[in-house]
C-alpha cells in the first residue's frame, strides 16, 4: 500500500492534527512503509475466525445506574487553558 | 551496593534503618546520577521524605504493610494527585494529576514511599525511549546504547540503583524488553490483573502495569500489591490475587517448559542465542523438562500489533484537544486551527505517525481490511499459545532479538524499530502473562530471558524465575556508574 502525500494531508485533517508542509514527504514515505508491513496480514487467510477484541474474551461488566462521581468542576478546571465562569472557553464557533 | 526491596523490607523491620535514611539514600544517588542517565522526569524529594517520615510513624506503630517505607520510582503514565504526569509529551508538560492511579493508590495505602516518576517514550510509543519529549535515557551498562522502551526510565533506575524497584506498563513489551536491554526482572501481568484506572491509555485493549525489579522475589512483593479487582477499570480481572511471595519457593521440579522454534529462528543474535541456551540448561539442572513447540503464526504478530494498537491509540489520544487540559496553540484563529495545531505541535513524531496510521485504518472503507482482519489474527495468534499450554506449563525464548543497540542507529526507519519487538507483542495480542530476567551478557549489555505463563499463572512465572535466581547471579549483577 502506497499513500500520496494528498492522502497523508486529508487523514491528517481527519485525526485534527496539523502536520507542516515540510514534513509532509516524510510522513507519507514513512506511513507507507509502516502499510507495507501491515500488508503482511492478507499472507494468511482469516475467512470464518471471529474476531477477538478482548484478548480474554470478555464482555462488558455491567452496574447499577447510580451517581458514583462527585462534582469537581473546579479542581479539573484549573487544569484548563481558558475557562470563565466554569465554561471551557474555545474560539468563536458561531457568527 | 544497591539493596532489594525485600532486603529493604527486611532492614526497616528489624529496625536497622529508618525509612528516612533510606530514602535519602535513594535521593542522594539520583541526584549524583541521574543528569547523566536520564532516568527521572520529575523528582519527588521533598513529598518523597514526608511519606517516608509518616512510613517511620507507622513502623514504630507496629502497623506497617508490605511495602511501608520502601521508595519506589514510577512511570509516568501513571496519575499521580498533585504530582506533574507528563506522559514524556509536551502536550502534557503542564499537567498535573488530580488524582492517583489505583496502582497509586494501592502502594500509598501499603506505605510505599514515591522518589519520582521516570522517563518513558512519548505516551508509551516506542522501543528505545528516544521518543521522549525530555530526551533519551542512557542505559547504565552503556551510556551510548538505548536503555530500551517504553519504560526505559523506570528500567535504567533500577538497574543503575536509583530506586530498588519501579513500575512500568507494557502494551507490546514495553516492561520485558528494557528489562532486558538493562538487565533487571520485569513482569507484565495477565491483561485485566493491574488496574488500568489512571494509566494513560495507548492501547485499552493491549496496556498493562506492572514492577521492574532486581529480582523476582522482589517482583512477587510489588505484584501482590500492585494486583487486584478495581470497579473503575471495566476490563480489569475479579480474580483473587495469589499470595505471589508466598508461592515462588516450589522449584522447577517436573515442569514442563516449551522452547518456541520460531522464537529461535532467523533474526536472533547467535551469540543470544548460545546465552538462552545455557540459561535453559540450568533449568534442566533444576528437573525442568524442555521440549520444543510451535507458535506458527508469530510472523503475523507484528503486523497485527500495529494495526490493533495505532487503531486504539488514534481514538484514545483524541482526549488530547487542546480545550480541557494539557498543551494549548497560540493565538488560534478558530476552533479546527486550535485542536489541530495543539496537537500538532503537542505530540512527537512517532506518536504523529501512529495516530494517523490508526486514522486511516479506522476510516471509513478501511476498517475491514485493517481492523478487524487484525482482530482475526489476533484470535489465531492466541489459539497458537492455547494450543501450545495444552503440552507445556510455560514457554520460554530470549525476549529481545539482540541486545540494546545505540542511541540513534534506528531512529530514521520506524519499521525496523518496530521488528524489535516480535518476541514481546503476540502476549500482549493474546492477553497472557510473561516477564524477562537476566541471564548473560552479550558484549557487555545484558541478555534478557522471556518466560511466557498461561492466563493468571503469574505466581508459575515468578516460580521459575526465582527458582532460576537461586543458583545464578546475573540478576545481582551492578553497572558501574560515571558521575
Amino acid at each position: 500500500m502506497t499513500l500520496k502525500s494528498e492522502d497523508v494531508r486529508n487523514i491528517a485533517h481527519l485525526a485534527r492534527l496539523h502536520i507542516d508542509d515540510d514534513a509532509i514527504d516524510q510522513y507519507t514515505s514513512d506511513l507507507s512503509n509502516i502499510l507495507s508491513l501491515v500488508d503482511q496480514m492478507n499472507q494468511v487467510d482469516s475467512s470464518g475466525v471471529t474476531p477477538l477484541a478482548n484478548p480474554l474474551d470478555a464482555t462488558q461488566r455491567l452496574r447499577d445506574d447510580e451517581v458514583t462521581e462527585i462534582d469537581e468542576r473546579d479542581k479539573f478546571q484549573q487544569l484548563a487553558p481558558d475557562v470563565a465562569a466554569g465554561f471551557y472557553r474555545v474560539p468563536k464557533v458561531i457568527e | 551496593m544497591a539493596m532489594s526491596v525485600t532486603e529493604i523490607t527486611q532492614g526497616l523491620a528489624a529496625g536497622e534503618f529508618s525509612s528516612v535514611e533510606v530514602t535519602q539514600d535513594y535521593l542522594a544517588r539520583i541526584a549524583q546520577f541521574n543528569p547523566a542517565l536520564n532516568c527521572f522526569i520529575s523528582v519527588t524529594d521533598e513529598l518523597a521524605l514526608a511519606q517516608a517520615r509518616q512510613a517511620d510513624a507507622r513502623l514504630a506503630k507496629g502497623e506497617a504493610g508490605a511495602l511501608t517505607g520502601v521508595p519506589l520510582a514510577h512511570k509516568d503514565l501513571f496519575c499521580t494527585d498533585g504530582v506533574r504526569t507528563s506522559c514524556a509529551s509536551r502536550i502534557l508538560d503542564n499537567f498535573i494529576a488530580p488524582y492517583d492511579a489505583t496502582v497509586i493508590e494501592h502502594f500509598k495505602l501499603d506505605g510505599a514511599v514515591m522518589l519520582g516518576k521516570t522517563n518513558m517514550d512519548e505516551f508509551a510509543m516506542g522501543s528505545s525511549n528516544e521518543n521522549s519529549y525530555y530526551g533519551c535515557v542512557a542505559n547504565p551498562w552503556n551510556t551510548e546504547h538505548v536503555p530500551g522502551g517504553s519504560s526505559g526510565g523506570s528500567a535504567a533506575a533500577v538497574a543503575a540503583g536509583l530506586a530498588p524497584g519501579a513500575t512500568g506498563t507494557d502494551t507490546g513489551g514495553s516492561i520485558r524488553q528494557p528489562a532486558a536491554f538493562c538487565g533487571v526482572t520485569g513482569i507484565k501481568p495477565t491483561y485485566g490483573r493491574v488496574s488500568r484506572y489512571g494509566m494513560i491509555a495507548f492501547a485499552s485493549s493491549l496496556d498493562q502495569g506492572g514492577p521492574f525489579a532486581r529480582s523476582a522475589e522482589d517482583c512477587a512483593l510489588l505484584l501482590r500489591t500492585m494486583a487486584g479487582f478495581d470497579r473503575r477499570d471495566s476490563t480489569c480481572s475479579e480474580q483473587e490475587v495469589p499470595d505471589y511471595p508466598a508461592s515462588i519457593g516450589r522449584g522447577v521440579e517436573g515442569l514442563k517448559i516449551g522452547l518456541p522454534v520460531e522464537y529461535f529462528a532467523e533474526g536472533l543474535d547467535s551469540k543470544l542465542a548460545a546465552v538462552i541456551e545455557t540459561a535453559v540448561g540450568e533449568l534442566r539442572k533444576l528437573g525442568a523438562e524442555i521440549q520444543d513447540i510451535s507458535l506458527p503464526n508469530t510472523g503475523l504478530s507484528i503486523p497485527t500489533y500495529y494495526v490493533v494498537a495505532m487503531a486504539e491509540c488514534s481514538s484514545n489520544l483524541s482526549r488530547f484537544d487542546g480545550v480541557r487540559f494539557g498543551y494549548r496553540c497560540e493565538d488560534p484563529v478558530d476552533l479546527e486551527d486550535l485542536y489541530k495545531r495543539s496537537r500538532g505541535e503537542g505530540f512527537g513524531a512517532e506518536v504523529k505517525r501512529r495516530i494517523l496510521i490508526g486514522t486511516y485504518a479506522l476510516s471509513a472503507g478501511y476498517y475491514d481490511a485493517y481492523y478487524l482482519k487484525a482482530q482475526q489474527l489476533r484470535r489465531m495468534i492466541k489459539e497458537d499459545f492455547q494450543k501450545a499450554f495444552a503440552g507445556v506449563d510455560l514457554i520460554l525464548g530470549p525476549t529481545t532479538p539482540g541486545v540494546a543497540f545505540k542511541i540513534g542507529a534506528k531512529t530514521d526507519d520506524p519499521v525496523s524499530m518496530y521488528l524489535q519487538d516480535i518476541y514481546t507483542i503476540s502476549l500482549n495480542l493474546a492477553g497472557l502473562p510473561g516477564m524477562s530476567l537476566p541471564v548473560g551478557f552479550v558484549d557487555g549489555l545484558p541478555v534478557g530471558m522471556q518466560l511466557i505463563g498461561n492466563y493468571f499463572d503469574e505466581a508459575g512465572l515468578l516460580n521459575a524465575a526465582h527458582s532460576y535466581q537461586q543458583v545464578t547471579d546475573w540478576h545481582l549483577q551492578s553497572p558501574e556508574l560515571k558521575k
